[in-house]
C-alpha cells in the first residue's frame, strides 16, 4: 500500500463521535449523467450550516473533482462527507486500478482518462492538483489493482 | 457593471434556462471547452463561453457560481442539459455566433478587461 500526504503536515483522524454530519454517497463508474449531484448536495448542506462562502466554494470544487475521479477512473466507490467542529472532510474510497505513481498523478497535465472522458472536456490531468490547491490537507493511499482512498480536509 | 439581462439583450442571446437571477452582475468571462480547466480556473460570476453542451457543464457552472453559460455557434443543446440548468437555477444561453466572435463582443462590452 502506497500512502502519501501531499498537502499539510500531520495526519488527524476524527472519530465518528465528534462528527456533526456524516453522509455516505455511492458513485457509479462512468456515470457522467449524475456527476456533480453529490457535490451539489454537499454544497447545500454547507450553506445550511452557515459555512463561509469561500470555504463552501473550495469544498465544492474539491468534492466535484473527487467525484469525477471516481466516475472517470474507478470501478465504483463511495464519497463520504464529514463535518466536525474543526474541519470538513471529503473522503473517497473506491475499488479500481489504483494509482501506481502518486507523485506522477499529482502532476498537472498527467492523466490516464479514457477518450470518452476527454471528449466531454475532462481528463486534462488537473483534478488532483486542483484538489490540492483548494484544500488544507490531502492524503492518498492506493493499491494497484485494488483501489484508492483519498481524504481531503478543510480546516474550519 | 454589466448585468446578465443587458448582456442577453445586447448580444441577442436565446434563453434556454433563465436561471435564478437575470439581474446578477457579470464580473468576468471565460472562453474554454475544457471542463477541467474551467473547474480549476473559473471565477465566480463569470460568463462561460463554450461549445460543450452536455449536462456536466451545468454542474460546473452551478458549483463555481458562474453568472451563466453561453453555448456558441447555434449548437444543439441536449434537453437534459436544459432541464438540469432549470433545476439548478443556472442561466443557460445560446448564440449563433462562434466563441471567438462572442468573446470579442463580451470584451468590448467591458467584460474581462480588468483581469
Amino acid at each position: 500500500m502506497k500512502e502519501k500526504v501531499v498537502n499539510g503536515s500531520e495526519s488527524c483522524v476524527q472519530s465518528a463521535k465528534t462528527a456533526l454530519i456524516r453522509q455516505i454517497y455511492r458513485v457509479q463508474a462512468m456515470d457522467f449523467a449524475s456527476a456533480g449531484e453529490i457535490s451539489g448536495k454537499i454544497k447545500n448542506i454547507l450553506k445550511q450550516l452557515g459555512v463561509n462562502g469561500e470555504m463552501i466554494r473550495r469544498a465544492a470544487i474539491a468534492s466535484y473533482e473527487a467525484e469525477m475521479n471516481l466516475v472517470i477512473h474507478s470501478w465504483g466507490g463511495s464519497l463520504i462527507f464529514v463535518v466536525t467542529p474543526e474541519e470538513i472532510q471529503i473522503i473517497t474510497q473506491d475499488t479500481g486500478p489504483g494509482i501506481p505513481d502518486i507523485d506522477l498523478a499529482m502532476q498537472e497535465g498527467y492523466s490516464t482518462a479514457s477518450d470518452q472522458a476527454r471528449e466531454l472536456g475532462f481528463g486534462a490531468g488537473m483534478g488532483l492538483p486542483n484538489i490540492q490547491r483548494c484544500s488544507d490537507r490531502v492524503e492518498i493511499s492506493s493499491k494497484e489493482g485494488q483501489g484508492t482512498t483519498l481524504k481531503i480536509s478543510f480546516f474550519l | 457593471m454589466i448585468i446578465l439581462k443587458d448582456l442577453i439583450k445586447e448580444l441577442d442571446l436565446e434563453i434556454l434556462s433563465e436561471g435564478s437571477d437575470l439581474n446578477r452582475t457579470v464580473a468576468t468571462g471565460c472562453c474554454c471547452d475544457l471542463l477541467s480547466w474551467v473547474m480549476a480556473n473559473g471565477r465566480k460570476d463569470a460568463i462561460w463561453v463554450t461549445v460543450q453542451a452536455h449536462v456536466n457543464v451545468i454542474a460546473v457552472a452551478s458549483l463555481l457560481e458562474l453568472a451563466g453559460v453561453i453555448i456558441t455557434s447555434g449548437l444543439p443543446v441536449e434537453e437534459k442539459t436544459i432541464e438540469r440548468a432549470r433545476s439548478e437555477g443556472v442561466t443557460l444561453l445560446s448564440s449563433r455566433m462562434d466563441a471567438f466572435q462572442l468573446a470579442g463582443k463580451l470584451y468590448n462590452m467591458g467584460i474581462g478587461k480588468e483581469s
